[in-house]
């Protein structure tokens, strides 16, 4: 920086800081607009440039209105006001400080002339001025704005921001700002290096841009470290390409954990297959549906806690249906398994025609409650709250789950009758009931499953169908009986699907999902994490 | 050989059954065709393709029955075989179409014309010869068959293992054929049939001629499972329903014996495909769905797993029943048949045949296993071995 | 080393080194054992002991970590699955009696006779005058002829381990190996048995596995007591019911 320079920056800090009406005399941009009334395009071009040096964060508007063509001058005194037509009179407002000057008859103010030319200077000089604005927000968009289009026009603007900003996130975005503007300036070669440096660590496919729209002026020295930048900024994209799917995966694996979690129990635990598991996850669905719905209508005050409030009558809801189906037809059926599939099959034709009847074959609409809508970045990637709050979700139901089979009583008690009914019995333990609640449980899981696929899935009868298959890939390559084969199945599931999503679609990425479960349950028939030894055979 | 194999398979009930479906080949057609429209006697047209497609769900049940209720191999993917012979029959109407169809194209069939497709995917040619599609009718599911259970069974997934990852087999098939770019319609799948072998799909007389077949089939079909259960080779297949591990300790190749009795049947679901698809004039993705293969469990069970008629009987009843309910009451058809899923499992698992055939000899036997578990209370067995 | 090379060359069943562990638990540990040509063996030991994991490694079931496995000094079991053991001649009756319960007492041995066993063989399968013969003969020796026709789910717990014993003979093997055969058995029926296998040893080798300390003495034939996945001792029941590591892992004070 240059000495005349660095005088520059520092009186605009003096007068910038200073309160905006006592403004410095030689910099009253007042009269300097009054100038403009009979200025040529030339002239009034060099105008607008020494009114956005003034720094006035008064100017704005009188500029904005400048460009729209909305400023007057009078003939009689040459003051320049800004005018809006009011009937056959215009009104007039100082074009400074805004305070109503009157009306004046149309013939008395003549139309200061814009063409786009100057629109281009005043807009470029707006961007520059908002800068000093002393409200944060509008100084981050300003900066944002010249960051996109960047002009070195700007740049001494910028710098100036630049030295006077205490916000550690706007003066960042303002380096950033900087740095783009300056590479396509004519500053030293060692200012553009640090400048591609800054770019390179801001990043994003903007910078990309940026850099490579610089890159035919660029001297020839920087051009490599131009390239070089270029290929370190989409490594990090590359980077977060990666972490967005994973991403992606994870939410998605934490959708068929949620969906599986409670067939691990009841398959992998007590050996059910149960084929109306979807339609327990369907239940606690429409149980949202309806919980959200008496909100509507009774309470509108309490939506935000609709989900909350749905969790136990999902629980209750679909665990007592649980409860009535091992009662009424699969206590029947232990021991056969295959059975058991048939006619959990039309417990499941059943229940989604029950719905039907009921809620119609339509989907119904279940609302996000506020908390749970929107998204927010994270370094390069999206990260959408709803996503965020089912794997949040899915673990906690998976933790509380894992501790309740290890610590509790009833899972104590589960554990026995799964291992060695007769012993168990003996111990008087009632059998009959841990399997029915332990049922219970495991339906009670899917309906609190399906408060949550609410938000993210169509609710609608056939919710649960599509949710069956995946689920038992899930317990079954993750391993049966085993909760954490569960989990890190779900995750694998889930990551797996999501790179194979980009390279050759969703569809036919389910597919080779799919085969490579059947393939590798002829690999390892009992899973990722199988029991070995004797007491499998039994 | 093979006589020995044909006499054995004849038993009396199977000869019954036998003569009942040819008799019904050819009577029905025969009131269909000859008898006037306003006769009493009169069969309309309709009806005998209704009749039709409840031969090809029987033949298509049989073909079940065979894996499961004679080796305990419970397929929930059976539908995908029986929808694999509908789509080569299928391509080989498409190709029958010629240049009829609304685009005109005498090569392409006109949803290829419609997704720009220059020529003929290479899995069409030879399509346009009939010999080389019914060929395909036995060759895709059979392959298929063998492919998937070379694999399944060398490395002994059994049970609902078993069931489950062939229910994935036939969702991924239909996810497969759901999609435009694999060259079989997609969506809406292969239809507007016009000839079959020259003769016009429409035609009372061809609708007459695929009814005689489809019957002609079932009863061939039932023959060769009635060989194949009755022979040594099907008492090994009870043997492995039942005891697995005894008959692989006895020497027997338990994984061969499963890929047979698999591929066969799979070729038979594939021609109860290819036999339906002419009469309903139609074949799309929707008969991969996992619950067709599912229904066809339903009407196994319901007419008796285990029976050679029994699936026959259930496959005709069910859909019957499938067929007043959907015109009576389309709401009420999804509960009944939910209902009989229940039901069977629960209060007949033999299903109908089954609890007739074995209704009084089961009473008789379970009076005497009860006699002989009150008897080893009281004497030693091997003194009422000895009596 | 010389009369190592003898014995296995002499020997039917060869087992040298076997270890196998299930998540860690030792089932086998080293395990040597021998039968020889004609030989009938009993085997003891505790529960635990790795009796039926020892079966299970002789008949393919379950592969050893390490070790060697030959039959006939020439075969290497552990290279081949059951359908090949079984068809090299080594029968194998299961603790729990196993048979096929929804066919008749004939059928079962009928299935059971050592005939080609392949798919087409068995579909075009006629039975001949001399399958006839030999399944009469075995009826009688199990004495079950007045009960051929009964399906074997109507028989007795005992009738259905004679069935099964049965059914090994029709297999003709040269090994028999016995999983206790006289569990759940009168002491009437475990001494016919007794005479049953004595008399089935004359043409082949047998090993038995069993508790029944007087169905062994009965027996009378060299004894290996196992404990702990390896050999504890071997030799004639008095010699081993003598052994003072015998009595404190298994018999008792």
């Amino acid at each position: 920086m240059n000495p005349k320079k660095l005088l520059q920056t520092f009186l605009i800090l003096i007068l910038s800081a200073l309160a905006a009406p006592a403004f410095a005399q030689g910099a009253d941009p007042k009269p300097l607009f009054n100038q403009l009334a009979d200025a040529n395009f030339n002239r009034a071009e060099e105008l607008i440039s020494q009114i956005a040096a003034t720094g006035d964060p008064r100017v704005v508007s009188a500029l904005e209105a400048f460009a729209e063509g909305d400023l007057y001058f009078r003939k009689s005194d040459k003051a320049v006001f800004i005018a809006k037509a009011a009937g056959s009179n215009v009104a007039l407002t100082d074009a400074l400080t805004g305070e109503s000057a009157g009306d004046a008859p149309k013939a008395a103010v003549t139309k200061i002339r814009v063409n786009n030319n100057l629109r281009r200077v005043i807009r470029s000089a707006l961007g520059g001025l908002t800068l000093l604005s002393p409200d944060r927000a509008v100084r981050l968009s300003a900066a944002d704005a010249v960051l996109r289009s960047p002009s070195p026009e700007n740049l001494e603007l910028v710098e100036a921001a630049l030295a006077k900003e205490t916000d550690a996130e706007v003066k960042t975005r303002m380096e950033e700002a900087r740095a783009v503007s300056l590479l396509s300036s004519d500053r030293s070669v060692e200012e553009k290096r640090a400048a591609i440096e800054t770019i390179r660590n801001y990043g994003g496919r903007d910078a990309i841009g940026i850099l490579r729209a610089a890159y035919g002026s660029a001297d020839a020295s920087l051009q490599t470290e131009i390239d070089a930048a270029v290929a370190s900024i989409e490594g990090d994209l590359a980077l977060w390409d990666m972490a967005q799917n994973v991403w992606y995966g994870l939410s998605l694996g934490s959708v068929l954990l949620l969906a599986a979690i409670g067939l691990a129990i009841t398959f992998g635990v007590m050996g059910i297959i149960n084929m109306a598991h979807g339609e327990m996850v369907m239940l606690g669905a429409y149980s949202t549906f309806v919980v959200q719905e008496l909100i509507r209508a009774n309470a509108p005050g309490l939506f935000d806690w609709s989900l909350a409030i749905a969790l136990p009558v999902a629980f209750i809801v679909t665990g007592a249906v649980g409860l009535v189906l091992e009662r009424g037809v699969i206590r029947f059926l232990y021991g056969r398994p295959l059975e058991t599939l048939l006619a959990t099959w039309g417990v499941s034709l059943i229940l989604q025609q029950a719905i039907r009847s009921i809620f119609g074959p339509t989907n119904r609409e279940v609302g996000n409650p506020s908390w749970m809508s929107g998204s927010f970045g994270l370094g390069g990637m999206t990260v959408t709250w709803n996503r965020l709050w089912i794997i949040v979700f899915s673990l906690t139901i998976f933790f509380a789950l894992l501790v309740l089979l290890k610590r509790s009583a009833f899972g104590l008690q589960m554990r026995a009758v799964t291992q060695n009914r007769r012993m168990a019995s003996s111990m008087g333990i009632r059998t009959p009931w841990i399997d029915a609640f332990t049922f219970a449980l495991g339906s009670g899981i899917a309906g609190i499953a399906g408060v949550a696929l609410s938000q993210i899935d169509n609710v609608s009868p056939n919710l649960g169908q599509s949710y069956i298959i995946d689920s038992f890939m899930v317990v079954v390559f993750g391993g049966v009986g085993n909760l954490w084969g569960t989990l890190v199945g779900a995750m694998s599931l889930g990551i797996l699907n999501k790179f194979l999503e980009p390279s050759v679609g969703a569809v036919l990425g389910k597919i080779l999902v799919l085969v490579l479960i059947i393939l590798f349950i002829q690999k390892r028939p009992r899973g990722l994490f199988a029991l070995k030894g004797r007491a499998v055979e039994a | 050989m093979i006589t020995g194999f044909i006499l054995r398979a004849l038993d009396g009930k199977i000869i019954v059954a036998i003569a009942i479906l040819l008799g019904v080949a050819i009577l029905v057609p025969a009131l269909n065709l000859l008898t006037p429209p306003d006769s009493a006697f009169h069969i309309p047209t309709y009806a005998m393709a209704l009749m039709g497609k409840y031969l090809c769900y029987a033949l298509l049940a049989l073909a079940l029955d065979l894996v499961w209720g004679y080796c305990g191999i419970l397929s929930l993917g059976h539908g995908a075989f029986f929808a694999l012979g509908g789509y080569a029959m299928g391509m080989y109407l498409m190709r029958q179409i010629g240049s009829r169809g609304v685009y005109g194209n005498p090569e392409l069939p006109d949803f290829m014309v419609f997704l720009n497709w220059q020529e003929l995917p290479w899995f069409w040619h030879g399509f346009d010869m009939f010999w080389f599609a019914m060929l395909m009718v036995l060759v895709v599911p059979g392959l298929l068959a063998f492919v998937f259970g070379w694999f399944a069974f060398r490395s002994r997934v059994n049970g609902v293992y078993l069931s489950i990852i062939t229910q994935a087999m036939t969702y991924a098939l239909m996810l497969a054929f759901f999609r435009n770019d694999m060259g079989f319609g997609g969506n809406n799948g292969l239809t507007d049939y016009k000839d079959i072998l020259g003769f016009s799909v429409q035609a009372d007389g061809t609708r007459a001629v695929l009814f005689a077949m489809s019957a002609v089939m079932l009863a061939l079909c039932l023959l060769i499972a009635s060989g194949i259960v009755r022979s040594k080779f099907g008492k090994v297949l009870v043997g492995v329903r039942d005891a697995e591990s005894r008959v692989r300790f006895l020497g027997f190749r338990v994984e061969h014996i499963k890929l047979f009795t698999f591929v066969v049947s799979a070729m038979m679901a594939g021609i109860a495909g290819a036999l339906f698809v002419p009469q309903v004039g139609i074949i799309n993705p929707g008969e991969f769905a996992p619950a067709n293969s599912i229904e066809v469990v339903v009407w196994t069970a319901v007419g008796g797993r285990g029976t050679l008629i029994g699936p026959i009987i259930g496959a005709v009843l069910v859909n019957s029943g499938k067929s007043f309910f959907t015109g009576a009451f389309p709401e009420f058809w999804l509960y009944a048949l939910g209902g009989l899923f229940i039901a069977v499992t629960l209060f007949l698992p033999k299903g109908i045949v089954g609890t007739i055939q074995h209704g009084f000899s089961s009473r008789k036997a379970m009076k005497a296993a009860r006699e002989a578990e009150k008897g080893r209370d009281a004497q030693t067995p091997m003194a009422q071995a000895a009596e | 080393m010389n009369t190592i090379a003898e014995t296995r060359a002499k020997s039917l069943l060869y087992l040298d080194g076997v270890s196998v562990s299930f998540d860690g638990f030792k089932a086998l540990n080293s395990l040597s054992f021998v039968v020889e040509p004609g030989e009938l063996r009993a085997i003891i030991g505790p529960n635990g002991a790795g009796k039926t994991t020892m079966m299970d490694i002789i008949t393919g079931k379950t592969r050893p970590d390490t070790g060697t496995v030959l039959f006939e000094d020439t075969v290497d079991l552990t290279k081949k699955d059951e359908a090949d053991i079984a068809q090299l001649g080594i029968g194998r009756k299961f603790q729990k009696p196993t048979v096929f319960e929804s066919h008749t007492v004939w059928d079962n041995l009928e299935l059971a006779l050592n005939r080609l066993r392949g798919v087409f063989a068995t579909l075009f399968y006629k039975l001949s005058p001399e399958d006839k013969a030999r399944i009469e003969e075995i009826l009688e020796t199990i004495r079950m002829t007045h009960r051929k026709d009964e399906l074997a789910a109507n028989l007795s717990h005992g009738q259905k381990q004679w069935l099964e014993i049965g059914m090994l003979l029709a297999q003709e093997p040269k090994l028999l190996l016995v999983d206790e055969p006289v569990a759940g058995m009168t002491d009437a029926e475990t001494a016919e048995t007794a005479v049953l296998l004595k008399e089935i040893a004359k043409t082949r080798s047998v090993v038995v596995v069993e508790h029944d300390m007087g169905f062994i003495r009965e027996l009378g034939v060299k004894v290996t007591c196992l404990a702990e996945g390896s050999v504890l001792a071997e030799g004639s029941i008095d010699f081993v019911s003598n052994d003072p590591k015998v009595i404190e892992n298994y018999l008792g004070r």
